[in-house]
Order: structure tokens, then C-alpha cells, then sequence
């Protein structure tokens, strides 16, 4: 039964798949010859795939990471008594982050820090940092009052409370919030191609410059194949997470 | 011995609690009894320091509560409130355990107080260790709730409408049980309702309150006997007021020692309300009576009842 069900789970096949293009693209040299007649080279081949892959892979984890920390330390903090002024703020703060357009990000963080992986993972770290900072709020706000005080009332402190109690109970909201952000990295990510970034949009640009269509439709399917995936293994994840309370 | 000295807490230009001083002796069960937002939860809430005090002293055992940390102070008091407040991702062993392993109990004697609890609320030890909360039902939540509670055996015990959520039936329950505790334990209990039967049925003493003061303090009896003012006695309730008194009085009161009658008989500790519902269910004005080793010691006769 149980492992009827791993075969038959979507994850697999499309981790399958996108492993597949990654390191075995030229496999369709001949479909992408017949349908581009004159593309010469029809696949990519200033870098691996794989390599660019890892790049892009390295910025999503180190902006998601940051975003994460940043995002759920400022959800605790004004969500405590102490912090509670400062909602508005932060949520403020978050929303202008959401709304400025990653691409003028890049263009104002270029020259100040210089092109490649440094304005991408900036870019990266303002633009996923709202949905963090809603659900790790609602997250914390959604621990039902009866157990705050019961906690409170047995004498745990306010560490302890968040430890053991807010946050585990949080968890789910604040993971569902993280794979929203994390999502959106992969997307974001790949428009550090145009400030040098190495990414899966570098063949996208380079086909949109060149004129090579081929090198576009690769760069955009294994993108969109990898954002599938790591969705599939966060809602994993996420499933993993709940029946540990039911 | 709990002593509380002109208590005031306000919020903003309204005063929640005013002046209110009361004295509650070691192993009473006393009662704050009032209706909604006269200030008896806020008065609890300041004996473990949930709500600060603005002016005013609380002594537990003849310390300030005000001198020592507020986690200190509270891993001494039990608590149990109405929502239960169970942590819904911990097991129900674990739920019990807290007080005791944050006062870093060793495991083996916490594994060994959660036995005795379980045992003590008739939950089978084996079944509903590793249970979580959502798989029991309210009644059982809630005795998981008192039990939590009573976990590191502390000498007070506060307790918030505990049973206000519960149905009737189940509730009538977890009150006997929480006599027979305080009976057998002889703990200091705190306890807020605003339901006038539950107070009678469970107080040694009951505090009778009214915007943030007491109105009137007494033993069950007392309150029903001599109400001090009309506040009291339209809360008590005018009508039924004498099936509330035989609801409070023993049947050891009204014995007549020697005498003997047929049939089942009753204990000696029962109410009045109790003898007269079994004689009307059994179509009789006579009942022996026995004591707590089971010995007919005497009768109840219904025309005791209005002596």
C-alpha cells in the first residue's frame, strides 16, 4: 500500500523529469531541431545546465533563508507584548518590499553592491519577505487564548512559551508562508540573470538577446519544473508537519 | 492561608476591583461567586499575578506574591480555566507533566505522578497516557485540565469556571470529584463561577461579588439564611430557596439517632436534597441511615426537614 502510493505520487515524477532535462537535455537535440530548422546550437551550451541550476539553487536558499529568519523574528517581535507597537510598521515595511518591483530593486542595488549574486539575493530578500511576515503573524496569533494563558499560568516563561508552545503550534502557518516565499524566489531569481546573476533565466535572456527561441523554452521549463518541485516537497513537508498534532 | 488587603485594579477610568480585602483559610474551598464582570476572574487572575495589582497586597502562605518571579510564583499555584487550555500538540502525559519537569522533577517520579493523576480522575493510565488532547472528550479534556493542575501538588489551587463548557451531566461529575479531592487533600482552592448551585454544592466559604467588592461573605448556609442585602437575595434566587437550603444542609443535622426504618439506606454526609428525593422516588417519610463504614446509625424523617 504504502508503497504503491510513493510510485504514484507526483513528486516523484516530476523530481524524475526535471533531473532528466538537467542533465540530459541534449537528449532532445533531434525534437528541437525539427521544430527550429536553423537554430544553431538549439541547446544552451555556454553553461551546464546543472551548473546554473546550483547557482540559482545557492541565491533561493541563502535570500529564503535570510528572508525566513528576518521574517519570523520580526512576526515574534510584535506579536509580544513589547513589540506590539511596532505591528503596523513592520507590516508597512513589508507590503512597500512586496509592491516595489524586484526588477528596480536590481537596478538600485547594482551600485551599491556591485553586479551578480549580491543585488539578486537583496532583490530576493525584500521581495519574499511579507508573505513570511503575514503568516508567521497569523501563525502566532492563531494559538488559541485559553492555551497563552494556561501557559502563562503554569509558570512557563516567555522564552519557554514561544518555544514550546507558540511556535510549534505556529508551525504550519508559518511553513505554509515560507513555501509561498520560497516559490517566489525561484521565479524572482531567475531576473538576476540580467544583472549577471547565474540562474535557469540566464538561457532565457541569452535566447531572448540572441533571438534563439530554443534556449528560452529550456531556461523557462526547467525554472517552472523546478518551482513544481520544491512546492511538491514543501507540501511534503507540510503534510509531514500536521499529523504530529493529530 | 491566602490574605487579600484592599486590592484596587482598574482600567482606565473603571474600577474592576475596588478595596477588596478577604482572608481565605488553608484547606477552604472558597468560592468567588457574581455575575459577569464583577470582578471575580480579575481577583483570581491577581492571587498568580496573570493581572498586576495597582495597589494593594496579596499573601499566599504570609509571602507577598509581589516579592517573588511570576514564573516562580505560578509553577507553586495550580491553575485550571474554563477553555482547558490543554496543549493541543503535546500528549496528554506531557500535558500533565509540565509543572513538575519545570521544576525539573526527575523523569521517573514525573512518569509516576502522572500514574497516580490519571488514576485519581478514573482515566486508565495505560490508554490515555499517549493520547492527544483532541481525541478525548470535553469532560476528559477537563479532567486532564485539573489534573495538570494538581500536578505539583501545590498547597493552593485556582480554578476559573472550570466547568462552565461542560454538559450537565459530566459536569455534575467533576464536581463530586473535586469535593471528594478537596476532602481527601484538604488544598486551598480558589474557586470563580457565576452559577449559584455550583457554588453552594462545592464552598466551604462563598464571597459574594458585586461591581469589584464583596458583598457578602458566608458559608453556604449563611448566605441562604441571613442574605445581607437584596442584591444577595435576588442572586441566591427568591424562589427555589428552599430546595437550594436542603441542598446545603446534611442529613447528620437532622438525624434521629437509635431510631430504625426500612429500606436502602442513606449516608450520613448526603444532603437533605438527596433524602428528600430518594423518599419521594421510594414513596416514604422514613430512611435509615448509615455511617461512612456502612452501620445503620439512625433515620431520616421528612418531617425533619422543616424543623
Amino acid at each position: 500500500m504504502h508503497r504503491r502510493r510513493t510510485f504514484a505520487s507526483p513528486v516523484l515524477w516530476v523530481g524524475l523529469l526535471f533531473a532528466t532535462l538537467l542533465l540530459r537535455m541534449d537528449a532532445l537535440k533531434p525534437l528541437l531541431h525539427r521544430a527550429f530548422p536553423g537554430v544553431e546550437p538549439v541547446i544552451y551550451d555556454r553553461d551546464s545546465f546543472l551548473a546554473l541550476f546550483l547557482s540559482q539553487l545557492g541565491l533561493v536558499a541563502v535570500g529564503s533563508l535570510a528572508t525566513s529568519l528576518v521574517g519570523v523574528a520580526l512576526a515574534v517581535f510584535v506579536t509580544r507584548p513589547a513589540g506590539r507597537d511596532f505591528r503596523a510598521i513592520v507590516n508597512a515595511l513589508a507590503t512597500v518590499g512586496q509592491t516595489f518591483p524586484p526588477a528596480a530593486v536590481l537596478a538600485i542595488a547594482v551600485p551599491m553592491v556591485g553586479f551578480g549574486a549580491r543585488p539578486t539575493v537583496i532583490a530576493l530578500f525584500l521581495y519574499g519577505l511579507l508573505p513570511i511576515i503575514e503568516n508567521a503573524v497569523a501563525g502566532l496569533e492563531g494559538v488559541p487564548h485559553g492555551v497563552r494563558e494556561a501557559a502563562d499560568g503554569m509558570g512557563l516563561s516567555a522564552w519557554q512559551r514561544l518555544c514550546q508552545v507558540d511556535l510549534p503550534l505556529a508551525a504550519p502557518v508559518i511553513l505554509a508562508g515560507i513555501r509561498v516565499s520560497v516559490t517566489i524566489a525561484i521565479g524572482t531569481a531567475t531576473i538576476g540573470s540580467t544583472v549577471g546573476a547565474l540562474t535557469l533565466g540566464t538561457p532565457i535572456f541569452d535566447g531572448l538577446v540572441a533571438n534563439k527561441l530554443p534556449f528560452v523554452l529550456e531556461g523557462a521549463a526547467l525554472v517552472a519544473l523546478f518551482a513544481i518541485f520544491t512546492d511538491m516537497l514543501f507540501a511534503r513537508f507540510e503534510q509531514w508537519l500536521r499529523p504530529a498534532a493529530d | 492561608m491566602i490574605e487579600i488587603d484592599k486590592i484596587i485594579k482598574s482600567y482606565g477610568d473603571r474600577r474592576v476591583v475596588d478595596r477588596l480585602s478577604l482572608t481565605i483559610g488553608t484547606g477552604e474551598l472558597c468560592v468567588l461567586l457574581g455575575s459577569s464582570g464583577c470582578g471575580k476572574s480579575t481577583t483570581l487572575r491577581m492571587i498568580n499575578r496573570l493581572i498586576p495589582i495597582d495597589s494593594g497586597s496579596i499573601r499566599v502562605g504570609g509571602e507577598d506574591v509581589g516579592l517573588v518571579s511570576a514564573e516562580t510564583l505560578r509553577r507553586h499555584i495550580g491553575y485550571a480555566i474554563q477553555s482547558i487550555g490543554l496543549f493541543p500538540h503535546w500528549t496528554i502525559e506531557d500535558n500533565i507533566a509540565t509543572v513538575p519537569r519545570l521544576l525539573k522533577w526527575r523523569e521517573s517520579r514525573v512518569r509516576d505522578r502522572v500514574s497516580e493523576l490519571l488514576e485519581l480522575f478514573r482515566l486508565d493510565p495505560p490508554t490515555y497516557r499517549s493520547k492527544y488532547p483532541h481525541q478525548l472528550s470535553g469532560g476528559e479534556q477537563q479532567r486532564v485540565g485539573v489534573a495538570r493542575s494538581l500536578a505539583a501538588d501545590p498547597e493552593l489551587l485556582l480554578m476559573d469556571e472550570p466547568f462552565a463548557a461542560i454538559d450537565p451531566i459530566t459536569r455534575d461529575t467533576l464536581q463530586a470529584e473535586l469535593a471528594h479531592i478537596h476532602r481527601t487533600t484538604g488544598k486551598t482552592i480558589v474557586f470563580v463561577t457565576h452559577d449559584i448551585d455550583e457554588a453552594l454544592r462545592l464552598a466551604t466559604v462563598i464571597a459574594i461579588m458585586d461591581r469589584g467588592r464583596i458583598v457578602q461573605l458566608g458559608t453556604p448556609s449563611d448566605i441562604l439564611e441571613h442574605p445581607a442585602n437584596d442584591f444577595v437575595r435576588d442572586f441566591v434566587g427568591r424562589q427555589g430557596l428552599g430546595l437550594k437550603l436542603l441542598s446545603v444542609r446534611r442529613i447528620a443535622d437532622r438525624l434521629r439517632s437509635g431510631e430504625t426504618a426500612e429500606g436502602e439506606p442513606l449516608a450520613l454526609d448526603a444532603s437533605l436534597a438527596e433524602a428528600l428525593s430518594a423518599m419521594t422516588a421510594r414513596h416514604t417519610d422514613r430512611l435509615p441511615v448509615c455511617d461512612a463504614e456502612g452501620r445503620k446509625i439512625g433515620v431520616i424523617a421528612l418531617g425533619d426537614f422543616v424543623r
